[in-house]
């Protein structure tokens, strides 16, 4: 076995350099064979991040973004640097202003008006009156501040400058904190919004409630349903599971004007009970544009997402087990709570949390058969980027509805992973 | 006394189940007649049938450019939708992929983020740089929607896929591209298939994005239900609904097949390695 000693240093050699070159080889192989696998990824990855990442992205840097108050009112923004908050506005502070009232173009001047009416309400028209005056003001021999205060009194109280201070930085957690229903008092601490604008922790709440409710119903009617599919014999499982599929297939807004139909005050489930004499035809159930009906469209369209993943997971139970439990004496009961039960977990936590988080993002259907009270964070994001477009609040809104999303998704990941995410 | 009893739980499972189904299932079904209805109620019996919402529907403008354009839209986000991602999935099949995990949460983030949130992010972006208004920018958003279906399908078949036909064909003097078309692309053929039905129905469905981008020209069949919806429903929405249904119909069993045809072949390229 030995190598024969005259040859043995020049074969050693040999193999060492083999060895190395060989690695070398080995390694550019790989280098070559990475770049080849990032060369097709990059594609697909470059069109996201152009159309759909940056955007994303963008948007919540609106969250904290202010670098508009700051760019309208620059001297204003130098003055307030030697201004303590609770002296007596200066007249340095009032020329700055007017300065920057004047030069401003108007537009940019309404919207710092808009955002220093969220701080406080009033100052919108206040500001907007200030620039009129400001700019139609040929030379008068009165000082800025007399002006201001002319025009109106408010000018002279500290407390409007310093919402105007408060206003001023390139960022701001106005809108993050609004979101929460918080705001920051006179002295910038941290209180909780009080009465008509304190409306978005009712939204959460209320968009977790529907959440939860709609996933309990899913669970309800959808475990049944799988455990039913996967006993069945393969010919009537295949019939089940295309009727599971249809409704999944047809487009949401099919279905959606479908409930409407069937659910109206003269449509068919009421005409229905009224004709079994449940009801009286006069006074027909209220069954659309309230909770019942986004709970019942909800639960149609998710239900899928729940029975499918069960079903699977059921599919997979060898049903010896049950029979073996039987044959020890469980009850049937018994036997499926401690055997059957345990089992199919994994697909109801599966489908759960996938209810539960399709749900959260739900826009369309509670904005077309729930009423007023049953809208969704969904549908006040569409509302600030589209009626009001206060792009703050939109983008902070936009980010808890996603960090809960994204929260909710790494449970997800941990518990199923999110390669077994597969529709139909 | 107990074979009675099982079979009583039996029963009453079948029935639970049979109502869970009608559910599902009904309500889908009951618009389908009613767009055939003389008159323009929504309530059985119905006092006589006509076509009179489906000619409606023929001679409506507003209704045939919806249709062309999410035809339209809808073509050219699969297209670029399965191309793009079939060959993303190429490469995260490869063992040499870096960054895997990265990469894969990233394409799949259309599907995971509330599509609102994403609607709103586009509609921010693309007002910028005039792709509002555009069919140009439904396809461009459409298709970051749809390409995580076909990443998914693909590299699904993919896994199963045996590369040693590849090694096979290129020994027998095959190019790389000569190989995946002749090759590997008729094997996950059926996976990248179901793939861009996926992407197109998930095209042809959205509306969401479309209500934030699209102006009066660019209406998609879904943004103009929406707006039927919202106001008063008229029967031309339930002659609308029952194509959307029989097209839904045939595409569900030709995904189907698809998918029977793709588990046969990779049974087929598995029993060969």
């Amino acid at each position: 076995m030995k190598p024969v000693p005259s040859h043995g240093s020049a074969l050693g050699a040999t193999t060492v350099d083999d060895h190395v070159a060989l690695r070398r080889q080995l390694l550019r192989l790989q280098r070559r064979g990475r770049w080849k696998a990032i060369g097709l990824i990059a594609p697909l990855m470059v069109f996201l991040a152009l159309v759909f990442v940056v955007p994303i992205v963008l948007l919540l840097a609106r969250a904290v973004d202010n670098h508009e108050v700051p760019a309208v009112l620059p001297q204003t923004s130098i003055a307030m640097k030697d201004w303590n908050g609770d002296a007596p506005p200066t007249h340095v502070l009032a020329d700055a202003l007017i300065v920057d009232l004047r030069t401003s173009p108007r537009e940019a001047v309404a919207e710092v008006a808009k955002r220093l009416n969220y701080y406080q309400s009033g100052l919108r028209s206040m500001v907007l009156k200030t620039a009129r005056e400001v700019n139609n003001e040929s030379a008068s021999n009165l000082s800025g501040l007399e002006r201001l205060k002319e025009i109106d009194e408010r000018w002279l109280e500290p407390a409007t400058w310093s919402v105007i201070q408060r206003a001023l930085p390139p960022t701001t957690d106005f809108y993050l904190l609004a979101s929460l229903d918080l705001r920051r008092d006179a002295q910038g601490a941290i209180v909780a919004a009080t009465g008509d604008s304190a409306i978005y922790r009712d939204v959460i709440v209320r968009t977790f409630v529907i959440s939860a409710a709609v996933t309990l119903l899913c669970l309800l009617l959808g475990y049944p349903l799988a455990y039913w599919i996967a006993i069945a014999a393969p010919r009537t499982a295949r019939l089940l599971l295309l009727m599971v599929l249809l409704p999944f297939w047809t487009s949401l807004l099919v279905r959606t004007t479908a409930w409407v139909v069937v659910l109206q005050s003269g449509g068919v489930v009421n005409s229905l009970l009224g004709w079994l004499g449940l009801i009286d035809p006069a006074h027909p159930l209220e069954l659309i544009h309230n909770r019942i009906g986004v709970l019942i469209a909800m639960t149609h369209i998710l239900l899928p997402f729940m029975a499918l993943p069960i079903y699977s997971v059921m599919k997979s139970i060898p049903p010896n087990y049950m029979r073996a439990a039987a044959s020890l004496g469980a009850s049937p009961l018994r036997a499926f709570l401690r055997v059957y039960l345990p089992l199919s977990l994994p697909g109801i936590s599966a489908g759960c949390l996938l209810v539960f988080i399709l749900a959260l993002g739900y826009y369309i259907t509670p904005a077309l058969v729930g009423g007023p009270r049953d809208q969704m964070l969904s549908y006040f994001i569409a509302y600030f980027a589209s009626q009001v477009t206060n792009w703050g609040m939109a983008a902070a809104l936009s980010a808890t509805l996603l960090v809960l999303v994204l929260l909710l998704y790494a449970v997800y990941h941990r518990m199923v992973g999110i390669d077994k995410l597969r529709m139909g | 006394m107990k074979a009675n009893s099982s079979s009583a739980r039996a029963w009453v499972l079948r029935t639970f189940c049979v109502v869970v189904l009608l559910f599902l299932v009904a309500p889908i079904l009951a618009i389908v007649p009613l767009s055939f209805n003389a008159e323009p109620f929504f309530t059985y019996p119905m006092p006589g049938l006509s076509l009179q919402w489906y000619r409606e529907l023929m001679e409506s403008a507003v209704w045939q450019l919806a249709l062309r354009n999410s035809l339209i839209v809808a073509t050219f986000a699969t297209l670029l939708a399965s191309v793009l991602g079939t060959l993303a999935a190429l490469g995260l099949s490869r063992n040499d992929c870096p960054w895997r995990a990265v990469i894969m949460a990233v394409l799949i983030s259309p599907m995971i983020i509330p599509v609102v949130v994403s609607a709103v992010g586009i509609y921010y972006c693309f007002a910028r740089v005039g792709l509002l208004n555009t069919l140009t920018g439904i396809v461009f958003a459409h298709t970051a929607l749809g390409a995580p279906f076909v990443v998914i399908t693909v590299l699904a078949t993919l896994s199963s896929f045996d590369h040693n036909l590849m090694r096979a064909a290129a020994s027998l003097g095959a190019s790389p591209m000569r190989a995946f078309f002749r090759v590997m692309l008729p094997v996950i053929a059926p996976g990248v298939a179901s793939g861009a039905l996926f992407a197109f129905i998930t095209s042809f469905d959205e509306v969401v994005v479309v209500l934030f981008i699209a102006g009066s020209e660019q209406r998609t069949l879904p943004r103009q239900m929406w707006s039927g919806v919202r106001e008063s429903i008229s029967p031309t929405i339930t002659a609308v609904a029952t194509l959307l249904i029989v097209a839904s119909v045939l595409l569900l069993v030709s995904v189907q097949w698809l998918q029977g045809r793709a588990a046969r072949a990779s049974a087929r390229s598995g029993a060969s390695g």
